[in-house]
């Protein structure tokens, strides 16, 4: 039996405190024991992308990352960006264009398409395609989830 | 899948760390960005005891131009190589492959030195670091080392780091005047792991060139110097004739084997196909 460790952090703004096993990565922490499971788990060795979640301001890939890692780390998850409104306009034109079907890869999608367009407000097509390449997508064939990245940079004035 | 149970040690001094590999040797596992390594044990392809997170340890952190060397820390994030300003200027080759080490969310957490010391054979990092001529700075329990980085490499995910070492930072010379660079890989998907990539960079004069260094990776088990391209280019110019007959006397230089992304044959087709575009962007 491992030694359990002692972790805090904030999820979207909200200080929690959990005795973890150091194996369990940052996603199932999240989903497990914080209940937030808008973060998906799909590969679990960091090639589809549907884990992805906010550390220090930095996306990163929740299935490689342990959540002992975290500890004293600033999370956002989905929820947290969804709820504070700031991928909203993202959210409304992937709804508008159907730029999802199933929808399990979305929140990843939107959590790296807001870190792009913080970081590169006015990207070309091309950019937007290399930013969401680790981000797969089943359903839809990409080109409306890039449709819809590229409207809400317009929208947005970048 | 979820990784075997392992005990977790996070260390503040590169004494502690080689306290600890001193006592469980094989048993424990460095953990950089994770990058790699978590994959790895969420496929149960390993399954060490004690994680050693180096994360926390200062002196492997930050990116520096000491005299004619640029020195990145093994803990220089994928994410802050490719944004720094000194790395564009002093090392262009570096600056030009870091678009092409993974995706986003994987070089925000990933590492340079991380990278260097997987030697993974399709890794852009360990191919452009071969071709500048860069040293590895390797600590230890028994004291600091330097290995040019044509040392380091042995052979698949083979280097020459003994178990109780680990890469502290990579010294890079600075690129002179009269120099330009290249880079470029195909891969399957942007991002993905090469099925063949070069790191080029050479001295030109008009379309004269010399000091032709052509590293592939991808294409064996470690970074590829291609010798005999660069002896035939070298103080040619650039036409033509002289790149495709260096892309001939490739089929001398690389080796490849198939892997799960294609075949031996096609990964030289495209090698070749890599080295004339890399040569005709250094040419200007």
């Amino acid at each position: 039996m491992t030694k359990q460790i002692q972790i805090s952090m904030t999820v979207n703004g909200e200080a929690v405190s959990r005795l973890v096993e150091p194996r369990q990565s940052l996603v199932d922490f999240l989903r497990y024991e914080i209940e937030l499971t808008g973060s998906h788990v799909g590969c679990e060795h960091g090639v589809c992308g549907a884990c992805t979640v906010r550390v220090n301001g930095d996306i990163v890939r929740g299935c490689l990352m342990l959540a002992v890692q975290a500890d004293g780390a600033e999370v956002m998850t989905i929820e947290g960006v969804s709820d504070s409104g700031e991928i909203a306009d993202l959210q409304k034109e992937f709804h508008e264009r159907n730029a999802l079907q199933c929808g399990f890869c979305t929140p990843g999608m939107l959590m790296t398409a807001a870190e792009l367009l913080e970081s590169n407000p006015r990207p070309s097509r091309e950019e937007i395609r290399n930013s969401l390449s680790g981000n797969y997508c089943r359903c839809t064939g990409y080109h409306a989830i890039v449709d819809a990245v590229e409207t809400v940079a317009e929208s947005r004035g970048g | 899948m979820k990784p075997a149970p392992f005990d977790y040690f996070k260390p503040s001094s590169l004494e502690e760390v080689f306290g600890m590999l001193e006592e469980h040797g094989d048993n424990a596992t460095i953990l950089a960005g994770g990058q790699s390594l978590m994959a790895t044990l969420n496929m149960r392809l390993a399954a060490p005891e004690l994680l050693i997170d180096i994360n926390g340890i200062d002196d492997l952190k930050g990116i520096s131009v000491e005299g004619d060397r640029l020195r990145i820390g093994a803990l220089a994030r994928h994410q802050e190589v490719e944004q720094s300003h000194d790395v564009a200027e002093k090392t262009p080759l570096i600056a030009a492959a870091m678009p092409f080490v993974a995706h986003p969310a994987v070089r925000n957490r990933g590492t340079f030195g991380g990278s260097v010391a997987l030697a993974d054979p399709a890794a852009e990092l360990p191919a452009c670091i071969t071709a500048l001529r860069a040293e590895i700075e390797i600590a230890g329990g028994s004291g600091r080392r330097k290995v040019p980085a044509e040392k380091f490499y042995r052979g698949l995910y083979d280097t020459d780091l003994a178990a109780n070492e680990l890469v502290t930072a990579v010294e890079i010379p600075v690129i002179q005047s009269g120099y330009r660079s290249a880079f470029d890989e195909l891969a399957r998907r942007h991002g993905d792991y090469a099925m063949a990539g070069v790191a080029a960079q050479a001295q030109i004069d008009g379309a004269r060139i010399s000091d032709v260094r052509l590293v592939f990776f991808a294409v064996g088990g470690t970074p590829v110097i291609a010798e005999s391209a660069g002896h035939m280019l070298e103080g040619q110019d650039i036409t033509d004739a002289t790149i495709e007959a260096a892309q001939d006397v490739l089929d001398q230089d690389l080796e490849p084997f198939d892997d799960n992304n294609c075949t031996a044959e096609t990964k030289l087709y495209y090698a070749k196909v890599l080295a004339g575009r890399v040569l005709r962007k250094i040419a200007g």
